[in-house]
């Protein structure tokens, strides 16, 4: 994976002493909390309702075994032993002190490491494929191009005060893991008919409350111009964007008033002179990141054979693990799912051990996933047994990849200051209605996501079956939603009808459940029987 | 009246700057006052001659003025280019990065807070009219 040269380090080491100094203001009372709160946000520290929540970055879902363990390390040292993964590939510690945080900031860069444009108005982590050069159907590794964002994107002066939050994700697979089209930009690599790799561009996703798949706005950009067009399209939304609406300010909405076309037309105006003022890196810089993301030294001539001979390791084999590229290697998916659990949480200790496994077996290398688990992606299929063994003692190793148990779930009122109901404790109630494992993977494929707002953090709105926690008179409501997909087929989900309390969405979970069962045709996922017959069904079961 | 902090040498402007409309209407003023909704590129045929333009920065978290800046000094711009309205002490990097070269703040700026962080950031990543050498040209060398 790519690491810092001096100047990324500069830089990074910069942001820590900038911060540290507002810091040292707001503690002296130089600064108001009000004249604090942008300074603060900028660099993912967020008021929370019981302490300061810290948001750290890991760029495109990549780190290495040592910045894991320093993961850890915070966790143990200045939080209450874990950390929860997000689905931008983040993570949050939930118990911060404002004045810990600039040495946390410290510490996190000496492993390279930050928090920059983690919140705030401003282009934040940019997401990617969490199979990223192990998957054997991508173009190339989309990290490159992510890493050259990443750096574009820090501190870039025309853009840290957009009128909303602005998310890109980059992928290189027809097969969509990050959600690609409900970011602001998704960026998807492709081959035009000349065989010349490039990107197709989406502007204009994403969720909240006004959830939107996004248009494509380029079909073929070539790669040598991603940042003279990148410019041009974030130009376009700074000046134009809507500022009176809170609600109405993210870059969807302009793609959605003015039109696809007239946004295409302005941003193609824009970039006809973008291009003039040479804002793209020059070829030797492309590759020098992407010697970075250079393949790992893969043996040759490795078996594929694996002993299936425990079960139960026959049975994560077949849920969590999945081909690689490269003959002998698998990807292993490493759940954050346990029945009982929080989704997302790791503790100090299992990310330690993820840590060493990723160092002893992974090449040094850990991704983080959109749906708030965690991959090692290159492993040799000889020693999946033995990383089976580890993670299972550590009670990492629930075999329920993409089942109903592999729930999404924000925060929720555990936690936020903005929502109107909990998430988690939900979650679990679900997770423990199909606790039993052979019922999971008789279900098969069953995503569930739960927002404790309308702000959508656990992507309700992409759900097979999704759910949204709002507040009804003082009380807990959930909306239960189905038919949503946050993959290449993206689609929105649609409510069912009126909510329900905690106790009654599970009920009605368990409801549509048994419908899909009892009308599903073979090799039919939930969503594709959804599809097929409809809400009616559904609606007859859980209301009728 | 706010806090002037300039970063050139001339002269400050002294005549009042008029609205982009009235600046259209007559074109003697040297000094106009840009709206966030104003067209900057509306001032195209005219920056030969004008000494000063004005940003507006009605909230700091407005930033349509970065943009503002940005296509003026594309387009050649050399006068004064002013931040004028309710900006940090932090938000001054950047808005030098974007070409103004002069900060007119509705409350008065911490000279001590301003030196620390101009100094700061050795390094850049974007190429902007400020004219600094990004990362990749110094690394590429």
């Amino acid at each position: 994976m790519y690491r810092y040269d001096e100047y990324d380090q500069a830089i990074v080491d910069a942001r820590v002493e900038e911060f540290r100094d507002q810091t040292r203001r707001r503690l002296a009372g130089e600064l108001s909390e009000d004249q604090f709160k942008p300074l603060r946000l900028m660099n993912g520290l967020y008021l929370q309702l019981h302490a300061y929540m810290l948001r750290i970055a890991i760029p495109y879902g990549t780190l290495s075994g040592e910045q894991m363990r320093m993961l850890a390390h915070i966790a143990r040292t200045y939080d209450k032993d874990y950390g929860h993964f997000t689905t931008r590939q983040n993570l949050q510690f939930n118990w911060i002190k404002l004045s810990d945080a600039p040495d946390i900031l410290a510490k996190l860069a000496t492993v390279q490491m930050h928090a920059i444009q983690t919140s705030g108005n401003c282009i934040r982590n940019i997401s990617s494929d969490q199979y990223a050069g192990a998957a054997a159907d991508e173009v190339e590794d989309p990290r490159p191009w992510a890493e050259l964002l990443r750096q574009w994107s820090t501190f870039h002066p025309e853009f840290l005060f957009l009128p909303r939050k602005f998310k890109i994700a980059v992928v290189a697979c027809e097969e969509d893991r990050t959600a690609v089209k409900f970011h602001d930009i998704g960026l998807q690599l492709h081959r035009n008919e000349a065989g010349e790799a490039g990107f197709r561009v989406f502007v204009g996703g994403g969720m909240g409350r006004t959830p939107m798949v996004a248009p494509v706005i380029r079909e073929f950009l070539p790669k040598a111009q991603l940042i003279g067009y990148l410019e041009a399209c974030l130009r376009v939304y700074n000046r134009f964007g809507r500022r009176d609406n809170l609600y109405k300010a993210r870059i969807k909405i302009l793609v959605h008033e003015l039109g696809a076309d007239e946004y295409r037309r302005q941003v193609e105006e824009e970039f006809l002179h973008t291009q003039t003022l040479g804002l793209d890196a020059p070829q030797e810089e492309i590759d020098r990141i992407a010697a970075g993301f250079a393949p790992p030294p893969f043996e040759a001539g490795l078996s594929d054979e694996i002993d299936r001979s425990d079960p139960d390791f026959a049975l994560w084999l077949d849920q969590q693990v999945a081909a690689h590229k490269v003959p002998g290697y698998a990807i292993v998916n490493i759940s954050l799912k346990p029945v009982e659990g929080i989704p997302g949480d790791a503790s100090s200790a299992q990310m330690e051990l993820m840590g060493e496994l990723a160092q002893q077996y992974s090449f040094d290398e850990l991704r983080i996933t959109h749906a708030q688990n965690v991959v090692l992606a290159h492993v040799r299929k000889s020693d999946l047994f033995r990383i089976w063994q580890a993670l299972d003692a550590a009670g990492l190793a629930t075999p329920n990849l993409g089942l109903i148990g592999d729930i999404i779930a924000c925060p929720g009122l555990d936690y936020c200051s903005l929502a109107n109901a909990r998430s988690i404790p939900l979650a679990q109630k679900i997770a423990k209605r199909f606790g039993d494992l052979d019922e999971q993977r008789d279900l098969g494929e069953l995503k569930i996501k739960i927002s404790g707002c309308i702000n959508a953090c656990g992507h309700h709105h992409a759900g097979h079956i999704g759910i949204l926690g709002v507040d009804r008179k003082g009380e807990e409501n959930y909306q239960l939603s189905f038919g949503g997909s946050g993959a290449e087929d993206a689609s929105l989900a649609k409510i069912i009808g009126p909510g329900f309390s905690e106790d009654g969405v599970v009920e009605a979970v368990g409801r549509a459940v048994s419908v899909y069962t009892e009308l599903r045709e073979p090799g039919e996922r939930f969503l594709d029987t959804y599809r097929r017959i409809g809400e009616a069904p559904f609606k007859e079961a859980i209301y009728g | 009246m706010g806090d002037l902090v300039r970063f050139r040498d001339d002269e400050a402007h002294e005549e009042p700057a008029v609205t982009l409309d009235s600046f259209l209407e007559q074109t003697n003023a040297t000094a106009v006052r840009l709206e966030p909704t104003d067209d900057p590129r509306a001032l195209l045929p005219f920056l030969g001659r004008l000494s000063l333009i004005e940003v507006s920065f009605p909230k700091f978290r407005d930033g349509r003025g970065f943009s503002t800046g940005s296509i003026l000094r594309e387009a050649g711009y050399t006068g004064e280019l002013r931040a004028a309205g309710d900006i940090l002490v932090d938000q001054i990097n950047p808005l030098r990065r974007c070409g103004f070269d002069a900060i007119l703040s509705d409350v008065e700026i911490d000279r001590a807070v301003l030196s620390r962080l101009s100094s700061l950031y050795g390094d850049v990543y974007q190429k902007t009219v400020d004219g600094r050498a990004p990362a990749w040209t110094r690394r590429n060398g």
